[in-house]
């Protein structure tokens, strides 16, 4: 088994070269997660904490773990764009704070489950988002503050093959 | 079952040409009556040296992988003749043997190589097929899947597929990143090459009909984008990178033009790009997803998908005047389709609830034949002799590839070491 890995990997590494000039032109660049508190993310299990800024600026709503915006992924049906009512005071307090903040700007990220086809996939979840896009400019906010992009079921939030997996991937995920 | 593999394996590893397969491929199930066939060690000019290939076992690999052959186990052959004339006839008739291969391999003063064969009846003592092929080197196996190509057409009457490549993505996920690499590979697994790594998601590859470059849809620029890449250079240009999506790129039958998907307009619609000019070309107009467009064979055509009665159906439109037409009734879901090289049939993806399948659907009659189990079957591609369809499958183990021929008789898997893999394109016919 080693032996096939070593060969998989090593014609692997010597077949690289010259395609792999060119992907690193165009490395993306890293979209930051705000989700993730990033102080408390060191991998070895060990904590850290900073000590924390008493002088600095108001926080924002966003910030606020009690707040409506502290959601940011709704969920959908299979084959659906509909946003459930339960989303209702989600997207109501996104719209809200684009409308006070209007220099801010949001993505939208549809997903979708891996049933069916790729293509497919990355259509429905383009209008996922767009449902999301659609009842935000209806609630406030501008549509040049939200930009759209779907991955379909290329970027799963869970790796799994089973209900429960495919219900957290069908998805618009609302990034600041 | 599995020692096998592995001695199947180290045996292609021992040679001096360190090729090996990263796919293996098993044939799973085959026809009920194979044809009986031998294929004799091949004879090699340098008799003092190792022969660099082992001709007659690439050939009893192809044949016994489709399925339609009995090749009989090198060890029980009762001799290897390498000329028609020391082909002892009695005694494979009584092995009931009814077919022999017959070669061999010249190394030639200039270094290059002359490899000749015969097909042999051994009923009618009688030369089916007879070539003497001069090549280089590095040719040696292509050369191995060419004479598999013309046994395997003599003797089943079908265009063989054996210099033939696939292409497919693999995803290898290391803590939390992922890989994401597209390979092509020779049609028996071997010569895999890899044409881009990536972080971000790759997807839908799609060959030019003259097999010299793919087309395919990256998202490493935090977006959908495509790219065209040179098989043999590496270079490629991002042909695609409007505001939402750009995907889905098949290539028009003279390679002239590229059938996308956008959604720069507002809503996912099929377009037409001039790969000279780079000039687009609206071809629908519709409020639902119109997506996976796909060429007819004639170039008059192009089949997609489209939600526009509700649930994903398949649709053809006609180039000239954007006139659609539904084709597929049967089923809640039918979707990615892809025309057989002669334009009677759609391999789809099929659901009536619940599991996905690859299903044909017949073009005359409009009916659909579910070939696969599922439950999740996905990106079918007919290979270029319309005899088998690759697909990608998701088991216990993620992502794995498998073939299935239109029939339904013959099923092969085609396993990866590590990791997922997804997105099989069957590529078009080596020259």
């Amino acid at each position: 088994m080693s032996t096939r890995l070593f060969f998989v990997i090593s014609l692997t590494i010597l077949l690289l070269g010259c395609s792999k000039d060119q992907v690193k032109e165009d490395e993306p660049v890293e979209v930051t997660d705000l989700t993730a508190d990033p102080a408390s993310s060191s991998e070895d299990g060990a904590q850290t904490y900073g000590a924390e800024d008493d002088s600095g600026p108001a926080f924002s709503q966003l910030d606020d773990p009690q707040s409506p915006l502290s959601v940011r992924t709704i969920y959908f049906e299979y084959d659906s764009s509909e946003i459930s009512s339960d989303y209702r005071s989600t997207v109501e307090a996104h719209s809200l704070y684009l409308q006070q903040n209007p220099s801010t700007s949001v993505i939208l990220e549809g997903h979708g489950d891996e049933r069916g086809s790729r293509e497919y996939n990355l259509a429905l979840g383009e209008r996922r988002a767009k449902a999301v896009k659609q009842q935000m400019l209806l609630l406030g906010a501008n549509s040049n503050q939200i930009r759209l992009v779907s991955y379909g079921e290329e970027r799963p939030a869970s790796d799994g093959h089973d209900e429960s997996s495919w219900q957290q991937n069908r998805r618009v995920e609302i990034l600041y | 079952m599995k020692n096998f593999t592995k001695l199947f394996l180290i045996c292609f590893l021992l040679p001096p040409f360190k090729s090996y397969a990263v796919l293996d491929i098993k044939i799973t199930e085959g026809v009920e009556e194979p044809i009986p066939i031998a294929v004799a060690m091949f004879g090699w000019s340098q008799s003092s040296n190792v022969a660099p290939i082992d001709m007659s076992e690439i050939i009893t690999n192809n044949l016994a992988r489709s399925g339609r052959f009995n090749v009989m186990d090198a060890e029980d052959l009762p001799q290897n003749p390498s000329e028609f004339d020391a082909i002892n006839f009695g005694d494979w008739r009584k092995l009931g043997m009814e077919n022999i291969v017959i070669g061999n391999l010249t190394l030639t003063d200039s270094g290059a190589y002359d490899v000749s064969f015969r097909l042999v009846d051994i009923y009618r003592k009688k030369q089916i097929a007879g070539f003497r092929i001069p090549t280089k080197p590095n040719l040696l196996r292509r050369v191995a899947h060419q004479i598999s190509d013309i046994i395997f057409e003599k003797l089943t009457g079908i265009e063989g597929a054996f210099n033939t490549r696939v292409a497919y993505i693999t995803v290898k996920k290391n803590n939390k990143k992922k890989t994401h690499t597209l390979h092509i590979a020779d049609a028996d697994g071997y010569n895999a090459k890899v044409l881009v790594e990536s972080p971000e998601p790759l997807l839908s590859p799609s060959w030019s009909n003259d097999g010299k470059k793919i087309a395919y849809v990256s998202f490493e620029g935090k977006n959908s984008s495509v790219f065209i890449q040179d098989i043999s250079t590496g270079k490629r240009t991002q042909v695609s990178k409007f505001s939402g999506i750009n995907s889905s790129p098949n290539w028009s039958p003279d390679d002239s033009h590229l059938a996308l998907t956008l959604s720069k307009d507002g809503n996912t619609e099929i377009y037409i790009m001039n790969l000279l000019t780079k000039s687009l070309k609206r071809i629908t107009q519709n409020n639902g997803i119109d997506t996976e467009p796909i060429w007819s064979p004639d170039g008059k055509k192009l089949a997609f998908t489209s939600d526009r009665s509700g649930s994903p159906q398949i649709y053809e439109v006609a180039i000239k005047n954007g006139k659609a037409k539904r084709l597929s009734f049967e089923g809640a879901y039918n979707a990615r389709p892809r025309y057989s090289p002669d334009g009677k049939f759609i391999t789809l993806v099929h659901s009536t609830g619940g599991s996905y399948h690859i299903a044909l659907l017949n073009l005359t009659s409009g009916y659909i034949n579910v070939l696969t189990d599922g439950p999740l079957d996905e990106s079918p591609s007919f290979a270029p002799n319309g005899s088998m369809v690759i697909y990608a499958t998701t088991g216990r183990r993620g992502g794995q590839l498998a073939a299935i021929s239109v029939d339904g008789r013959i099923k092969q898997r085609l396993g990866l070491h590590q990791g997922d893999v997804r997105e099989p394109a069957w590529g078009p016919f080596l020259k």
